[in-house]
């Protein structure tokens, strides 16, 4: 390593441990910036990652998912506001698509969560997917990391609008909430795989609206049918056996409820006992980030600009049928070294 | 890093319901490359600059059709840099007179855009003049 890389390393570990030491003292503005390095994939951000790891892992991830305006942000903005009758910090991330077009974004959920702008204990970040397919950006797990090592011990993650069948969240959320609107649709849509099977809790929103509480109940009937096959399913995968909760975001009747069942479950992996090892949903998680990272940092070596020739000439080969992408593949592995499947 | 999108608040300060002006505001800065942070009407000064601080922007744009923006805005400008955020570029738009802008332009507001600005010149504006973060 040259001297200036090195010393560009030293500084942005410097600048990592001020910001990190500021922000675990409650300072929130060092702690928007460090989430900003851990957006920007900076080496200050990496560097206040591996250091704020080892204090992460307490907080209870709530991934809140569900079709554009079904009432996502309402709905967090309510059990935020429930979560503070009791004074716990909570912290929001919420994740809008960025333009596959111009990169650029709106970003608009804190239009519905304004009221706590004076509670230094409630912190709302937004995110833009920026190109990161499944509902999230490819930063908001190591931004949940950063929330949860800062005392936020429950931390709700947002997802973009999703249609049936992003549900990246469930895999790296504690729990999974899907938000569910009234008139959505009829029975055969709740029966379909996807995006509801993947709830830990279905809450259907706008409960104050005519055929909510019919919505509802047809949910209920349809997620939890079958459950008496459930034992004598062996080994099979499971599906999930959501409860389903009716809330109103205009007048506040079922949040209480739903906070209440969020907490059960924190509780009960608290209680899990330590001989158990993490839990299924803290080892998806590893899962997602290691994995993330080694396909982050591959592509990073194999997108080196001296690599830059040899991509364009296999890439003119592919696409004039002269080779087949899978050896195409194989032969930009080895470039960096990495025997293909063909080899 | 210099391919990070440039994030930007836009916010509507005070009592008056007109957002269309902000709207197309965000969804132009949007198609700009911009990342927006839309907070929607009637935002206390507090609201904002929770905002802004929390989101880490490096632009704060105000829309303000009621008249009191000499009240707000110093308000705000005053509250961005208590909470350390002096470094965050403010500018303003919406029906502000002439005769008001020398003044908003002492307490911070950097650039008031009037009626009739086009979109390419807030986002070049905002090229231009948004402060390096480190």
């Amino acid at each position: 390593m040259s001297a200036a890389a090195a010393r560009a390393v030293s500084a942005a570990a410097e600048r990592a441990a001020a910001l990190t030491r500021a922000a675990r003292g409650g300072d929130r503005r060092a702690l928007a910036r460090l989430l900003t390095e851990v957006e920007n994939r900076t080496s200050a951000g990496e560097a206040a990652l591996r250091e704020l790891y080892p204090q992460a892992g307490g907080a209870h991830l709530v991934g809140v998912t569900g079709a554009p305006g079904a009432g996502k942000s309402t709905l967090v903005a309510a059990l935020v506001s429930e979560a503070r009758n009791d004074a716990r910090p909570v912290a929001v991330l919420a994740v809008d698509p960025s333009s596959p077009i111009t990169g650029g974004a709106i970003l608009g959920d804190r239009v519905r969560m304004q009221l706590h702008a004076s509670d230094a204990d409630v912190f709302i970040r937004s995110m833009a997917s920026r190109g990161h397919a499944g509902g999230l950006a490819g930063t908001t797990l190591g931004a949940a990391a950063v929330l949860d090592a800062c005392g936020f011990g429950l931390v709700f993650i947002e997802t973009v609008g999703t249609g049936q069948s992003e549900v990246e969240v469930a895999s790296v959320a504690d729990t999974t909430v899907v938000v569910q609107a009234p008139e959505m649709g009829d029975e055969v849509q709740a029966i379909k795989a996807g995006l509801l099977e993947v709830a830990d809790l279905v809450v259907v929103t706008k409960g104050d609206r005519p055929g909510a509480s019919r919505a509802a109940a047809q949910l209920r009937a349809m997620l939890t049918v079958g459950g008496q096959h459930d034992r004598a399913a062996g080994d099979r995968p499971r599906p999930k056996r959501p409860d389903v909760l009716l809330v109103s975001g205009l007048t506040g009747s079922g949040v209480a409820e739903v906070l209440a069942a969020l907490d059960r479950r924190a509780a009960a992996r608290d209680a899990a006992p330590p001989a158990d090892g993490p839990s299924a949903a803290a080892l998806a998680r590893a899962e997602a980030q290691v994995g993330g990272l080694l396909a982050e940092r591959v592509a990073t070596r194999l997108h080196q600009p001296a690599q830059a020739p040899q991509w364009a000439e296999v890439l003119r080969a592919v696409a004039k049928h002269e080779v087949d992408p899978y050896s195409a593949a194989d032969r930009l592995l080895a470039t960096i070294g990495v025997p293909g499947e063909g080899a | 890093m210099s391919d990070r999108p440039i994030k930007v608040l836009i916010a509507k300060p005070g009592l008056d319901g007109h957002d269309r002006g902000a709207k197309v505001l965000a969804r132009g800065l949007r198609d700009e490359g911009f990342e927006v942070i839309y907070t929607g009407l009637r935002q206390t000064p507090e609201m904002v600059v929770s905002a802004a601080l929390q989101e880490d922007v490096d632009v704060v744009g105000l829309s303000i059709l009621s008249g009191a923006h000499m009240t707000l805005l110093p308000r705000i400008t005053d509250g961005l840099r208590k909470a350390g955020l002096d470094d965050v570029l403010v500018t303003a738009g919406g029906i502000i007179p002439d005769d008001d802008i020398p003044a908003l332009e002492k307490v911070g507001v950097s650039r008031v855009f009037g009626p009739g600005t086009t979109i390419r010149e807030v986002a070049d504006y905002i090229r231009g003049n948004v402060r390096p973060r480190a």
